[in-house]
């Protein structure tokens, strides 16, 4: 077992075999790439749909045309849109040269910060009404069309511009540290290498919820019995069940521009570094692979990403590392106290009969 | 097209993947532009000057595709000595009246033709009139839209040309001077697009056309959303032309349509001015069959068209069955007349004049979606009653209680007297029948699911509506009652007395053969309808829909089993005849070899002696390709060869149309109804023959030639969101759509927002001389201000999903409360597009404040109703 | 389950025993989510439809258990989507189910300040009798030259853009039968 047990925890492996899948079929995951991305949410609404997650929130974030925020126990894919001062590669946005004044992707992008953080009444700056008459309309000048450019007045002018769109969903670590301290077996490997939450066994213990690098993972808010599975963990299953039917995710199938692309992790891995060759061949430098690496904190994911920028940018920590990593030690000294704690379970199972 | 139809975009992706070139030209940087090669932002409102440009760009250094124009277009027909071109007149084109603010359009005829109106006379032998008069009823009913599919009429095809295009008077020189002053600069100064972002369009768009290559263009409706919209159209036409793209794998014009089945209920029409496939609806002068039938083609003329008798009596018998003879004239009588615009915009206003009792609301939530709302929902509470067939209780259903006219006091619950019937309408899977889509597809849908409780289809409601009034009339001798009387109405399978059957109504819109041997089998194609009787079809551009008795839209076989999915002429089938690329017959060149192997679609077959490809040719399909015709020939036999374009009069694209169009021979650059900018093209600011209103209740902001004008100073436009469709009847109540976007909100530059003090996700006020709304405040780069000549022009943009009601999910105030009426002459379609606006912090105010708000708005700019309402801008002197 | 069975079933002992020592997999799966089929499988018959949102048209395959639709989603067999659904085709279920949905007929009377039911026939029956009424008072035969007319203005009526080309057929026919004119849908908008 130590052996085994070590690289269990960290570093590469295959993980569904590792979990005690025989003849376990070919890892499965999930390719995004942003780059052919065009932000139309059907990945958000086909994963609700077949899954029953319920509609959570009517709220407008102020966030470009993002109003899902993050990823959450009812949100499993959640697509980021950025606005960015910045070239996309040869692309032409048609603003250098235009006239106008410095950019607004900053503000745009505060707000979104503190909506994200902030709660529902700090979102609306504003709400005083206006009043009739002219004094109602402040002391805004209403004359003419400005004829001074807008960005004179701090000399600033617009250069160059691009909208990344990012749809992110569970990464399915190799080392999934939200399965690692689950208690109750409720968050468990299949034999596709996924991580999956099982409703019936979750009690909602909430020990998972920290236990993720990625902020993924969430219990479902809600009262029980009128939310479905309310107050217990919910996260991407990779469509479990269909997967068991030869079927595909519901968001990979209704990806319009196959931006998000599911198959054997291996073949996809290959798939993208051969996009990343050509996208740098083409003038877009910034193209990178997020979370394809068997060697990093979490032994690579099974959904993993292709970027335009930072991790950071689109709210994906940088360098993530499972929050089990030194588990092995710790697992050493409680053994004992868990083949305790097995004896007294099987004499429970045995004298209280099925 | 990203932003609006996500899935029909995967093939813009994978083409740019192949390394197509994808240009977005758009005022907003929207989901398309993110992955555009390149994004042209653009003054809203002045995409003609844009389009011209490109002409003008083509023209002056010879790029188009000499070979393609000189053989299939009308770029060597000479033009009557009497037209004169907006280049002579300062932005008019001869012929225009003043009076009627309408064209006489005969001076724009080709050399030797009497004038565009020959069809009005042809048979009667009366002639074109050509006065004022009928060109302002042209404008009344919409005769633009009558040529949904086809060119106008001409006299007959017998044409001037000069194949050397030098002749001062053939068009395309005529093209060259109407375009003379659309250079890079002032496409700048109107657009607000740099010279050399322009020239880089002008660039791609020649280069990738031409024998190797071809260039689409892809416009969506905002488009036709404007008082020139016809002519946005025109403009790409003419560019498409030109450089031979049409009739091309990967060339054409494509519209977007953004209804499951728009292209379908323009086919088989629900619009007052046509019959199905394009017939137009008898006028007030057409006494007769013979009167109606040579209002729509002269003999004379060449190609399809010409056999409008048959379609119209295949109609007829269609519709009237045993009851239509030739002695009666195949129950034409029985048909209503127009004499107007009866269109959905002067219905309203006749609402609110009392003239009408009763309206019928099938899927449609005009209280949000039309322009001007609050004229759509006062028209309403003047009705008698009102029927709203729906899955929700949409705005329209509920005006009566939650419209915002209800809140400012001008409305009390208790005062409308309307009476309203909410019916529940059945989904898309609670129903079998055919959805055309955007490329003519129709497709058949199976039946999933009954629909629930006493929601019912159209189908049934509409069956059961006839068969009762046909029971309450039943034994009536009254004239007026006997179309109704006689009209066939089974569409009831054996055993069935409930569910009508959308086959049968196919079946019936299919027509088959009535006498003979043949009698019963269904009609494999138009070409077989005859004008004796002896055949039957409901329409006619349909036929061949039931070919062989098989429900050909219902062809389910996968594209993997078809060679890929390019064409794929096993599923479903496109109207007509099932070719998926309209005049195809240009993919070849003149002799029937396609222009180069890469773009190979359809050729003539030698040895075969016949027209074949991959797509079905839509050509007769035996005519060789050097085939003359004789003399007087006329119709489909007066087709030469090489005259690829069908249903035109004389077989050729028309870069100039010399009739059809009420509003200019060529498109024009004329500023919006309301425009913060002086036409820099000619003294005439606006389309002059555009159709405005002038009432107290549809009141314009000063346009920049009238004082006042500073009162509104900023362009808005409205468009969608992915996550929304058109008036939220089909999105605001889906929770997993509203979510994502919740609230109205309005889009501002930064500049915008610091001019103002607007603060991302704050409120602003949008205020027109209609009314003002409230919006979120969403401050991004992706709306930049212009330099329009020096002059920072900024534009505000607003998603129109939204509408102030009390039962959807999700609920807002309606853009396109913010618009006045101002139409395309052609099709009498709305602009709303592009208009001007105030916009101040804060939220608006309510209950009677806001009228106060909105007049004291109008006040400060001297709003009267005849602001606006100048249809002639020219210099006295000029004019 | 003989008690054997159970034992062996129970996740602890397939995790001493099987290959799972740590738990984390095949010994951590439920009987409930090792029997999970999607509704796909499960379902009496699948309809195939078209997405009723915008035009281009996209397939959508209608899954039907219990005269109830589960889902709705895209048909990898057309040429025109290949499978996949914008968000909007892709809340069609939601729009189908909608618990929104209104399933009998409401009726608003003049000056009325609250919906009220109606049966369905007797509701149509009323429709019926204000057409014919409206038709009658408000017919035109010619006009004032003496040019024929042969119709009513009054009533109008407004959409079809969603609906089958069969019904709009029907629409068209009948208003026309009857002497509407006003009879127009989005196309104009």
């Amino acid at each position: 077992m130590s052996e085994r047990g070590t690289t269990s925890w960290y570093g590469p492996l295959d993980p569904a075999p590792d979990a005690g899948w025989t003849e376990a079929p070919p890892r499965k995951g999930f390719f995004t790439d942003t780059s052919i991305c065009i932000g139309c949410k059907a990945c958000e609404v086909a994963c609700k749909e077949w899954n029953a997650v319920p509609e959570d929130g009517l709220l407008m974030l102020g966030s470009s045309y993002d109003n899902t925020g993050a990823l959450g126990a009812s949100t499993w894919r959640h697509v980021a849109f950025i606005e960015q001062p910045k070239a996309l590669g040869p692309q032409e946005a048609g603003f250098a040269g235009t006239a106008a004044g410095p950019p607004g992707s900053d503000v745009l992008n505060r707000t979104a910060d503190s909506a994200l953080t902030g709660d529902r009444t700090a979102l609306g700056t504003d709400s005083s009404r206006l009043e009739v008459g002219p004094a109602g309309l402040g002391a805004v000048d209403l004359g003419m069309p400005s004829m001074t450019l807008p960005g004179s007045v701090d000399g600033a002018q617009r250069t160059d511009f691009r909208w990344l769109m990012a749809s992110d969903v569970c990464k399915h670590c190799t080392h999934a540290g939200c399965l690692d301290v689950c208690p109750t077996g409720a968050l468990f490997r299949t034999e596709f290498g996924t991580v999956v939450v099982q409703d019936d066994i979750c009690n909602g213990c909430g020990y998972c919820v920290p236990a993720c690098p990625f902020g993924v993972i969430d219990r479902r808010a809600g009262e029980k019995g009128v939310t479905k599975n309310a107050g217990i963990a919910q996260k991407c299953t990779l469509c479990y069940d269909r997967l068991g039917d030869g079927l595909q995710p519901a968001c990979a199938k209704a990806c319009p521009t196959t931006s998000i692309q599911f198959g054997d992790l291996d073949e996809l891995r290959e798939r993208a570094e051969k996009r990343v060759e050509q996208m740098h061949a083409q003038g877009i430098p910034s193209a990178r692979l997020y979370g394809e690496d068997p060697c990093d904190g979490v032994g690579g994911v099974g959904a993993f990403f292709l970027l335009l920028d930072e991790p950071e940018v689109y709210g994906l920590p940088p360098d993530p590392v499972v929050t089990t990593r030194d588990l092995p030690a710790m697992w050493k000294k409680a053994a004992l106290a868990a083949a305790t704690m097995l004896a007294g379970a099987v004499a429970v199972f045995v004298g209280g009969g099925s | 097209m990203a932003e609006c139809h996500p899935v029909g975009f995967q093939w813009v992706m994978e083409a740019k993947a192949r390394g197509a070139k994808v240009i977005h030209i758009d005022p907003r940087f929207t989901r398309t532009s993110a992955v555009s090669d390149v994004h042209v932002p653009l003054r809203a409102g002045s995409d003609i000057a844009f389009l011209g440009g490109i002409v003008k760009y083509i023209l002056d250094n010879e790029l188009y595709f000499r070979e393609y124009v000189t053989a299939y277009t009308n770029a060597a027909t000479l033009i009557s000595e009497d037209y004169q071109d907006t280049e002579n007149l300062d932005g008019l084109f001869s012929g225009y009246d003043a009076a009627t603010g309408t064209y006489d359009t005969s001076s724009w005829a080709y050399e030797g033709h009497d004038g565009g109106e020959s069809r009005r006379g042809a048979v009667d032998g009366a002639g074109a009139t050509g006065d004022g008069e009928h060109e302002a009823e042209e404008r009344e009913r919409a005769a633009g839209q009558e040529l949904g599919n086809r060119g106008a009429n001409l006299e007959h095809s017998e044409v001037e040309r000069d194949e050397s295009l030098q002749h001062p008077r053939c068009v395309l020189q005529v093209l060259k001077r109407h375009y003379a002053r659309y250079t890079p600069e002032v496409v700048e100064e109107v657009c607000g697009v740099p010279k050399e972002l322009f020239l880089q369009v002008c660039e791609a768009v020649t280069v990738n056309s031409g024998r190797e290559r071809t260039t689409a263009w892809v416009y969506s409706v905002g488009w036709t959303q404007h008082s020139v919209g016809v002519q946005y159209i025109r403009g790409s036409a003419i560019i498409q032309l030109l450089l031979g793209n049409m009739g091309r794998p990967g060339g054409g014009i494509m519209a977007l349509r953004g209804h499951a089945s728009i292209q379908g209920s323009t086919d088989i029409p629900t619009l007052y001015n046509i019959l199905p496939g394009y017939l137009p609806m008898p006028r007030a002068e057409h006494a007769s069959l013979r009167d109606y039938l040579g209002s729509i083609g002269s003999p004379g003329q060449k190609g399809f068209w010409t056999q409008a008798p048959a379609y119209t009596t295949s109609l007829l018998k269609a519709w009237f069955g045993d009851a239509a003879t030739a002695e009666n004239d195949y129950g034409f009588g029985w048909l209503p007349r127009i004499n107007g615009n009866h269109g959905t915009y002067q219905t309203v206003m006749d609402m609110l004049d009392d003239k009408v009792e009763g309206y019928f609301l099938l899927g449609q939530n005009p209280a949000v979606g039309s322009a001007h709302g609050r004229m759509q929902r006062m028209g309403m509470s003047h009705l008698k009653w009102l029927v709203v067939r729906d899955l929700q209780l949409i705005e329209s259903a509920t005006f009566w209680k939650d419209a915002p006219e209800i809140a400012t006091g001008e409305l009390r619950t208790k005062d409308i007297e309307t009476e309203v019937f909410f019916f529940p309408a059945a989904t898309h899977v609670e129903k079998e029948g055919t959805f055309t889509q955007t490329q003519r597809m129709l497709q058949w849908r199976e039946k999933a699911v009954s629909p629930p409780g006493d929601a019912r289809s159209e189908l049934h409601f509409f069956f059961h509506m006839g068969r009762m009034l046909r029971e309450r009339y039943e034994g009536s001798t009254l004239e007026r009652d006997q179309g109704l009387l006689s009209m066939t109405w089974d569409y009831l399978e054996p055993g069935e007395s409930e569910e009508p059957s959308a086959d049968l109504v196919l079946r019936e819109v299919n027509g088959c053969h009535l006498a003979g041997d043949e009698a019963g089998r269904p009609l494999s194609t138009f070409v077989e309808m005859k004008d004796d009787g002896t055949t039957s079809g409901g329409c006619w551009i349909y036929t061949g829909v039931y070919a062989n008795g098989i429900n050909q839209a219902a062809r389910r076989t996968s594209w993997r089993e078809q060679g890929g999915p390019w064409l794929a002429r096993e599923w479903g089938w496109a109207w007509p005849a099932n070719r998926r690329i309209l005049y195809n017959r240009a993919s070849a060149d003149p002799e029937g070899k396609p222009w180069s192997e890469r773009k190979a679609l359809v050729w003539w077959d030698e040895e075969a002696g016949r027209w074949t490809g991959h797509d079905v040719p839509d050509f007769p399909v035996t005519k060789a390709p050097s085939y003359r015709p004789p003399e007087g020939a006329s119709g489909p036999d007066g087709l030469a060869g090489d005259d690829p374009f069908i249903m035109q009069a004389d077989g050729k694209g028309w870069l100039f149309a010399p009739s059809g169009l009420l509003d200019g021979p060529l498109p024009a650059h004329y500023e919006p109804h309301e425009s913060p900018v002086r036409n820099p093209l000619y003294s005439q600011q606006s389309n002059p023959t555009r159709l405005n209103f002038r009432r107290k209740d549809n009141l314009s902001n000063p346009p920049v030639t009238e004082p006042g004008n500073d009162v509104f100073p900023y362009v808005f436009t409205t468009y969608r969101l992915t996550e929304h469709h058109t008036a939220g009847g089909m999105s605001r109540w889906v929770p997993y759509l509203s979510e994502l976007q919740p609230e109205f909100f309005c889009e501002v530059s930064p500049e915008l927002a610091r001019e103002r003090g607007l603060e991302n996700l704050g409120w602003a006020t949008i205020v027109t001389a209609r009314t003002a709304v409230e919006a979120r405040v969403l401050v991004t780069d992706r709306v930049v201000p212009l330099d329009i000549a020096g002059t920072v022009v900024h534009q505000i943009g607003l998603p129109y999903h939204w509408g102030v009601g009390s039962d959807a999910y999700v609920s807002g105030d309606s853009a396109n409360d913010l618009f006045a009426l101002s139409l395309d002459p052609n099709v009498l379609i709305q602009e709303c597009k592009a208009a001007t606006c105030d916009i101040q912090p804060g939220r608006r105010p309510t209950g009677p404040d806001l009228l106060r708000f909105v007049e004291e708005y109008r006040s400060r700019a001297g709003v009267t109703v005849e602001t606006g309402n100048a249809l002639l801008t020219l210099p006295e002197a000029t004019a | 389950m003989g008690l054997t069975e159970a034992f062996l079933g129970w996740p602890v002992v397939r995790q001493l025993t099987g290959n799972d020592p740590l738990g984390r997999g095949a010994a951590a799966q439920s009987a409930r989510t090792a029997a999970l089929q999607p509704r796909t499988a499960t379902a009496d018959r699948v309809a195939r439809t078209v997405c009723p949102y915008c035009a281009v048209g996209c397939g959508q395959l209608a899954y039907v258990k219990d005269e109830k639709v589960v889902q709705i989603e895209g048909d990898p067999d057309s040429p025109i989507s290949r499978g996949r659904l914008c968000p909007k085709g892709s809340a069609s279920e939601q729009l189908v189910n909608s618990d929104r949905r209104k399933t009998t007929v409401l009726y608003r009377r003049p000056r009325g300040t609250e919906w009220e039911e109606l049966d369905l026939d007797t509701a149509m029956s009323m429709v019926a009798d204000r057409v014919a009424d409206a038709r009658e008072r408000t017919w035109q035969d010619s006009d004032e030259q003496g040019r024929p007319l042969r119709r009513t203005m009054g009533f109008a009526s407004l959409g079809g853009a969603t609906l089958d080309n069969e019904e709009n057929y029907l629409i068209k026919k009948l208003f026309t039968a009857l002497g509407a004119v006003q009879i127009e849908n989005q196309a104009r908008i």
